[in-house]
């Protein structure tokens, strides 16, 4: 062992000169010269919303130069707004459930059930209408716990499990209903309350219905949910990297019980708002319901893998589907080159994001 | 043995042994139906189900998961070929998709009644039991136009259809609305290539409340004008109603349908649809299990209607506000023949 | 082994068998305040277990874990992070979408005074980003542009930095740090050393789990060597080498044949 100490010198002696050349800071972040194309994606990438947002500008611009005045009159701008709220509401169920990095096949189904079940309980068992709507939500929220605990307690995925529950939800609300519809006038004798959503308010030559203003209010509180408290951070975590998310003491499946309990619940809202636009409750309404809300949270920018996106992006994105319907139809463009639209406008909007993630 | 002879074997004693299985239970009927969320389906069902049940018969019921599911239709042909059913009342999703397994099941010995929708070609099926649906468009539009008076010559008209794949129903009660109303059709297989310049435009509502809303809001803002609408059922028909009364044009339209739903009908009583064409789904599934019980028991065949490469179920104008020379009923009357 | 002056994290006799496996023998541990331990030992020899031990990770069968002279009962990493103890995982246990602030925070958010934050239960992000840029700056890491930035668009190192200047904001006495330098390249090896120093030297403790001789050499005051499920030897960078530390690690060396003694003061 003689040579024991010379080595070590000899050791500690090289160590020392690495440590003198090497920089002296531990982390630094510095600044960087970028090109067009890469400055281009560091904005996307911090806003993801802008895109969406882009493409909607350009669209509405497009439509008034081609349609004229007809598109851009504050009514036709409102008419807009009420034809997406219903997508927009179950969009916000939606994105809350993209955002765990889930996928709810089964919004439009939970919709269409509770519609019925608001329904029935105003009308055919005579309950006040404001119990019946309250039942209706509280049917919503038992419907996405259901959910909830087939994906957390049994680990199931949850497109898989969606998958299901749609089609156990539709069934039940097949044999509910008796597949029979109840009337416009039936409900606006009984049970006015239900139509709320579709009335009316003048303003400035727009006409606003308060199911629209509902929505508006509801992306507003979500989106304070997700960006002010503690419990949307957690949301975001568990979708972008459970395990992480768990390691920093988050109770990972307490959050996703309460992100699917919370959409469904919304969901029911999301029936309100049905009963109100066409009076009638049917249960064959909703059949393209849950695609579309997907169609709404993809075009918004939020990614399908999980913690990423802006919950107004969704709005973003319905807003760009209604763009393009209502112009297209007014332009009287066939309805199949607003089925094909539709889809070029997912698809951009999935290589968008595709292309924006990477870091 | 080859190959083929064992199967042709094992396909022989299996079609010896079913009739041997079968003796002893109550005669098979399949009816197949297109989905069964839309209450002419489920009452179609429950009609054939009550028909069956009186007279003795094992009705077994099968549907589509979506209008266009061809394959689950497929399927249930098939199983009710192995099932040694008697025969089979069809709604067909594909009427052309489904022909080669109406043929096998022709083969087979059963006998195969298409219902509500023809099948192309019509002569695939042995009998087929429908609504004219050119008619019930035909009648609705004559009343619209007597309606109307000398006005029709300048009226105002939107046509909410189906969808864009122009399927038979949708074209033929758009054609026979316009024809009724004295448009020239044009192309009468083709919804849309018309040129009148009463016609404001064309816009699909997949058969449904939300779909007539937004196609009567959009055809509004292409003409506030509008005075005339034909709708392709009554869902749909009550969804337009909500966007014209939110435009504040409810009483100034007329609004024309096809159904005889009984929710369709409680909205003519309400004002809500001027006219609409009923059908009768349950008589078309009960003359349908009549015919196939006497073709098991007799060998008999149905006979189209006169004039007409079908059986015609019938169709019965429904409004409150007849005209001269147009048969019609009263919505009281209606809600006594009405389904749903 | 040192008596007189008091630990801040100690073990006695820790026993843990799963089955046949015995992944704890009886293991003993100490820490002192203010100093860096290294812990290093083969595959197998336990030491990761040692360390779940000692974070919460890890009920043992058999044995005591003291802290700060009291005796606790980690039933699971959240009761270890209450009482004071942080642990740096390998996998840094970030959320990459999240900005800096956010990820230091994330878990334990402070919420705004008031009705704000008892009702509305509003985030007090001004707060938060003002102690994070504190707590960064405080370690060195200098020139934040963007404390709003996503972790993910940091480098290895830059994550790292994050991940340890979490652990020291909310340490109350000891930090475990499980192969930091594994992932990293030379330069940014170096920085993050450097970082570990700079947490030692305010006041916490560190536990340093690494496979790397020349940076365990050269950070760590003290080096427990862990085998067959026991504290084999306690050695120090002037007094063995590190062919030695790996010779006595592999069982090439006893322990007690070194000029020094088996356990180093």
């Amino acid at each position: 062992m003689a040579n024991s100490s010379t080595l070590k010198t000899t050791e500690t002696a090289d160590h020392e000169l690495v440590a003198a050349s090497a920089g002296g800071e531990v982390a630094s972040f510095e600044k960087e010269t970028l090109s067009l194309v890469e400055k281009t994606h560091r904005f996307f990438h911090a806003n993801p919303t802008a895109a969406p947002a882009i493409v909607l500008l350009l669209a509405v611009i497009a439509f008034s130069i081609i349609i004229g005045e007809r598109f851009l009159h504050p009514f036709n701008m409102s008419l807009i707004l009420q034809q997406v709220t219903i997508i927009g509401i179950l969009g916000i169920a939606q994105t809350l459930i993209i955002l765990t990095a889930g996928i709810d096949l089964s919004v439009g189904a939970i919709m269409v059930l509770t519609s019925v079940i608001m329904g029935k309980m105003a009308i055919d068992i005579g309950l006040p209408a404001e119990i019946a709507l309250l039942a209706g939500i509280a049917a919503g929220a038992i419907a996405g716990y259901i959910n909830g605990i087939l994906v957390t307690l049994f680990r199931l995925p949850p497109f898989i499990v969606t998958l299901g529950t749609w089609n156990i939800f539709f069934a039940l609300n097949l044999w509910y209903s008796k597949s029979e519809t109840i009337r416009s006038q039936a409900i606006e004798q009984t049970a006015p309350l239900l139509h709320w959503t579709g009335h009316t308010v003048e303003f400035f030559g727009a006409k606003l219905t308060y199911g629209s203003l509902l929505m508006v209010a509801l992306f507003a509180l979500i989106w304070y949910a997700l960006n002010w408290t503690a419990w949307g951070k957690h949301v975001y975590a568990t979708g972008d990297d459970p395990g992480a998310a768990s390691l920093a003491g988050i109770r990972t499946n307490r959050i996703l019980m309460s992100v699917y309990i919370v959409a469904g619940a919304i969901c029911a809202i999301g029936a309100w708002a049905l009963i109100g636009r066409i009076g009638s409750v049917s249960p064959q309404a909703g059949m393209t319901a849950n695609l579309d809300s997907i169609t709404a949270v993809v075009i918004g920018g939020c990614s399908l893998f999980g913690g990423r996106g802006s919950i107004f992006g969704t709005l973003i994105g319905a807003l760009v589907v209604g763009v393009f319907r209502n112009g297209l139809a007014l332009a009287g463009v066939d309805v199949l080159w607003q089925e094909f639209t539709v889809g070029l406008l997912i698809i951009v909007a999935v290589g968008m994001d595709q292309w924006i993630r990477k870091v | 043995m080859n190959k083929k002879s064992i199967v042709q074997a094992v396909m022989l004693a299996t079609a010896l042994s079913a009739p041997f299985a079968m003796a002893a239970d109550k005669p098979v009927v399949g009816l197949i139906t297109k989905t069964n969320t839309n209450p002419f389906f489920v009452k179609m069902r429950e009609g054939a189900q009550h028909k069956a049940d009186a007279m003795g018969i094992e009705l077994r019921t099968f549907s589509g998961k979506f209008d266009g599911d061809n394959q689950s239709q497929v399927q249930a042909v098939e199983n009710l070929i192995s099932a040694g059913a008697k025969g089979i009342l069809i709604t067909p999703s594909d009427p052309a998709g489904i022909v080669p397994a109406i043929e096998r099941a022709r083969e087979a010995g059963l006998l195969v009644i298409a219902l509500d929708t023809p099948l192309s070609p019509a002569t695939a099926a042995d009998a087929t039991f429908a609504t004219d649906n050119f008619k019930a468009g035909e009648m609705i539009g004559q009343w619209a136009a007597a309606t109307l008076g000398d006005k029709a010559a300048t009226a105002k008209i939107a046509m909410l259809d189906l969808n864009s794949s122009q399927i038979t129903v949708d074209v033929a009660r758009d054609q026979g609305f316009l024809k009724g109303f004295g448009i020239d059709l044009n192309d009468p297989d083709r919804i849309g290539d018309e040129t009148d310049p009463r016609i404001v435009g064309n816009d699909v509502t997949s058969g449904a409340e939300e779909g007539g809303r937004r196609a009567m809001e959009n055809m509004l803002q292409k003409d506030p004008e509008i005075n005339v609408v034909y709708t392709i059922n009554e869902p749909a028909a009550a969804g337009a109603y909500e966007a014209l009364k939110s435009a504040g044009r409810a009483d100034d339209v007329l609004i024309v349908s096809v159904d005889g739903g009984c929710p369709g009908v409680e909205n003519v009583k309400d004002g809500v649809i001027g006219a609409t064409s009923m059908q009768f789904p349950l008589r078309m599934a009960s003359m349908g299990v009549d015919a196939i019980l006497k073709f098991a028991t007799t060998g008999e065949k149905p006979q189209t209607t006169e004039g007409l490469d079908f059986v015609n179920t019938g169709v019965e104008l429904i409004t409150d506000k007849p005209v001269s020379h147009i048969g019609a009923k009263s919505s009281s009357e209606g809600l006594t023949m009405c389904w749903g | 082994m040192n008596n007189d002056k008091a630990t801040v994290l100690q073990a006695r006799g820790l026993v843990k068998r799963y089955g046949h496996v015995t992944a704890l023998d009886g293991a003993d541990f100490d820490l002192y305040p203010g100093e860096i331990l290294a812990v290093i030992g083969d595959n197998g020899a336990g030491k990761s277990s040692l360390i779940k031990a000692l974070s919460g990770a890890l009920v043992p069968d058999r044995g005591t874990v003291k802290l700060d002279n009291e005796t606790v009962n980690f039933k699971s990493p959240m009761d270890a992070r209450n009482a004071g103890i942080e642990t740096v995982y390998q996998n840094l246990a970030v959320a990459p979408s999240l900005d800096i602030a956010d990820n230091l925070y994330l878990g334990r958010e402070q919420l705004r005074p008031g009705i704000l934050g008892k009702v509305f239960r509003m985030l007090d992000k001004k707060a938060m980003h003002d102690n994070a840029r504190q707590k960064l700056s405080e370690l060195g890491l200098l020139t934040i542009q963007n404390i709003n930035q996503a972790v993910e668009t940091l480098s290895g190192g830059q994550r790292q930095g994050v991940a340890v200047a979490r652990s020291a904001a909310f340490a109350k006495h000891v930090v475990i740090m499980d192969e930091p330098t594994a992932a990293l390249g030379v330069k940014e090896s170096r920085r993050v050393l450097n970082l570990i120093k700079d947490v030692r030297d305010r006041g916490l403790s560190v536990v340093l789990i690494s496979h790397n001789m020349p940076h365990v050499f050269e950070v760590a005051d003290r080096i427990h060597i862990h085998r067959l499920g026991k504290r084999h030897a306690v050695i120090k960078p002037d007094t063995h080498t590190m062919s030695e530390a790996v010779a006595i690690m592999t069982g090439a060396m006893d322990p007690h044949e070194h000029a020094s003694g088996a356990f180093a003061a």
